[in-house]
């Protein structure tokens, strides 16, 4: 288990890349920090490892406080973003590498790096150097190094952004499969919310040095707490539009649609994921709860098309299922379907609507 | 066409005459060692092995050439160990002022070794009871090789990514562990440039060693090699020529091997 709290790093010159945080990652957990560039991900996971002094606040591992304990005192192995294997070492030594500081006798380590090395399936490789391998073997490889040091924690900077699209989807199942197995507390960075929402158990969407929601991928996904999660999460970003309740119902873009109860008059946020929507090709007939608009944008999705139509001055997307796309420039009307769409007000989620 | 001709063979003249003009010195330190009666010019030894026998009744030959090893390996040893925990922490510490402090050192250098110093050094030296020993003429010498080799050090080390040590880091590896298993065996040919560079320097520095040692017993090839005269002064070319034959070839052997073992360069990055 991780605590943090009230953690802070100001780095010299004022920049404060992670920001009076507090959060809790529980035993057993594959946690993900997911958040755009620069928003301090990376700052706080190597902060976890004792690589980065925090400014101010506590770290706890293992009910530990370890806020001034060095790296290697924390029981916490990192793989590296560009995986930092040994150059000058064969994978054997590598692998070995956690177990050689430990004083382990050298014939013990090498068997214990090469168990390691075959239940990653890299036993044909043990005798390569780090820059004979492929980018997924080496990635492998720094798993092994850390698996072998039997850690408390996994820290993972990035660990599938160096390989190509295919590749990660593969090593991403391949993880999963991996953490479950050894059921070791993981923290993992990503930049990418798919990954964060099939990998993780829980979420923790960062931005500019904060927390912005922690919560299961379904609930990160259904019910994001702010517009900006909002607009982060999910392979297509989600319809913020201006909105505005008047006399019990809601204004939104030409549409006038049903206000949730307890939702008070005033300006409100109006969110609806583009998969949320259907798009009709001709005008409903007697209805005020569409957007109308223009086809601006076709984008080919594979098995589906997002549409951008352009309502006046605001832009909405529709995801369309494959066969029933639009002609570029014909009128179109989007239908929200009931219940699936949030209400932010001053930043904050009210209900669905 | 005739124009190119001519231009082609204009080039090859004149690269000829440069060559020509470097190689003439090297071809006569092959023959004139050779040559019953060498002079100042190169010609066709008139052959012989009598100039090594001669050269090997002087007393101090051979000890010169203990002395010249000597002196080399203690300042290449401190050279290269002072410089790479230098170099390191320089590297890897952000201190106010480094890079104003490295010119400065590198500036200094030339001029803490340099004649301008002698007279200061040989005071120092005196004082600190370091006249007429090899640790006196290894300590200047040393010093005056550190900042440069500092400086060509931390180039190597900035090169090498910190994610290797902090991986290691996070293992538990305490710094010289660090030092000894990453960041050493990364910079070895750096290290190799520097070892063979400050070899190279010692092995032909003759104004410390001149000053700080009295005693002949001490003093290295460069010194020696100063009292090939006659009584009445005239260079003794045929032991002059054997003698620098003989002093070069450690230096030569020295490079093709370490160059063989470890491949010489002056930048840093890592060799994958
Ligand atoms: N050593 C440093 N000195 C000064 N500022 C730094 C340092 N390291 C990071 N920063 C700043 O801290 C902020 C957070 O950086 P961090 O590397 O944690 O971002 P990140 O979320 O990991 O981004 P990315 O997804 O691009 O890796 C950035 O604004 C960055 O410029
Ligand atoms: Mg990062």
């Amino acid at each position: 288990m991780i605590s943090l709290s009230g953690l802070t790093k100001e780095f010299p010159g004022g920049v404060r890349a992670v920001d009076s945080l507090d959060l809790e990652i529980g035993d057993g957990e594959f946690f993900a920090l997911l958040g755009p560039s620069g928003c301090g991900k990376t700052t706080l996971l190597r902060s976890i490892a004792g690589l980065e002094t925090p400014t101010s606040g506590k770290i706890r591992i293992g009910g530990v406080d370890v806020t001034a304990s060095p790296p290697g005192r924390r029981d916490v192995a990192m793989v590296f973003q560009d995986y930092a294997l040994f150059p000058h070492m064969d994978v054997t030594s590598n692998i070995a590498y956690p177990l050689r500081i430990k004083k382990v006798s050298r014939q013990r380590r090498e068997a214990k790096a090469a168990e390691t090395a075959s239940r990653l399936s890299l036993s044909d490789l043990l005798a390569r150097r780090p820059a004979q391998l492929s980018g997924g073997q080496q990635q492998r490889v720094a798993l092994a190094r850390a698996i072998a040091s039997r850690p408390q924690v996994f820290l993972f900077d990035e660990p599938l952004s160096n390989l190509d699209a295919r590749l990660r989807l593969e090593a991403r199942t391949f993880l999963k499969r991996l953490q479950r197995e050894l059921a070791v507390t993981t923290v993992f960075v990503t930049h990418d919310q798919g990954e964060a929402l099939a990998l993780a158990d829980r979420i923790a969407v960062m931005n500019a040095g904060r927390i912005m929601q922690v919560g299961t991928p379904s609930e990160v996904f259904h019910r994001p707490t702010d517009p900006f999660v909002a607009g982060f999460i999910g392979s297509t970003p989600m319809n913020l539009l201006p909105a505005s309740a008047e006399g019990g119902r809601l204004h939104v873009a030409g549409a006038v649609l049903p206000l949730p109860r307890d939702v008070a008059d005033g300006p409100l946020v109006y969110g609806l994921r583009p998969e949320y929507a259907d798009l009709s090709q001709s005008a409903p007939v007697g209805r005020r709860d569409v957007f109308s608009g223009k086809v601006a944008v076709v984008e080919n999705l594979g098995t589906a098309h997002l549409v951008t139509l352009d309502s006046g001055d605001l832009l909405i997307q529709v995801v369309v299922p494959e066969g029933d796309e639009p002609a570029v420039g014909a009128s179109a009307w989007a239908v929200p379907r009931p219940g699936r769409a949030l209400l932010y007000r001053d930043d904050r989620l009210l209900t669905g609507a | 066409m005739t124009r190119h001709a001519l231009a082609t063979i204009g080039r090859a003249t004149f690269l000829a005459v440069v060559l020509g003009f470097f190689s003439l010195p090297l071809l006569w330190l092959a023959s004139a060692p050779f040559d019953a009666h060498p002079s100042i010019t190169t010609s066709l030894p008139e052959f012989t092995f009598g100039n090594f026998r001669s050269l090997l009744d002087n007393p101090y030959v051979m000890s010169s050439l203990r002395n010249s090893l000597l002196q080399a390996a203690g300042s290449a040893a401190l050279v290269v160990v002072l410089a790479a925990l230098a170099a390191y922490a320089l590297s890897r510490v952000r201190v106010p002022g480094r890079d104003a402090l490295l010119y400065v050192l590198l500036l200094l250098s030339s001029v803490v070794t340099g004649t301008a110093a002698m007279v200061p050094l040989f005071e120092l030296a005196t004082r600190l009871n370091l006249i007429d020993t090899h640790l006196g003429v290894i300590l200047t010498l040393s010093g005056g090789l550190l900042p440069a080799a500092i400086f060509i050090l931390k180039d190597f080390m900035d090169g090498t990514p910190t994610s290797y040590e902090e991986s290691a880091r996070v293992f538990g590896a305490s710094s010289l562990q660090i030092l000894r298993h990453i960041v050493i065996p990364l910079v070895r040919p750096g290290l190799a440039t520097i070892a063979v560079w400050a070899v190279a320097n010692v092995w032909g520095s003759f104004l410390q060693p001149f000053i700080l040692l009295r005693d002949p017993d001490k003093a290295p090839g460069a010194v020696i090699l100063y009292t090939l005269y006659t009584e009445g002064g005239a260079p003794r070319l045929d032991l002059i020529s054997t003698f620098s034959l003989l002093y070069s070839l450690p230096v030569v052997v020295m490079y093709v091997f370490v160059s063989r073992r470890y491949g010489f360069r002056f930048h840093g990055g890592i060799k994958r």
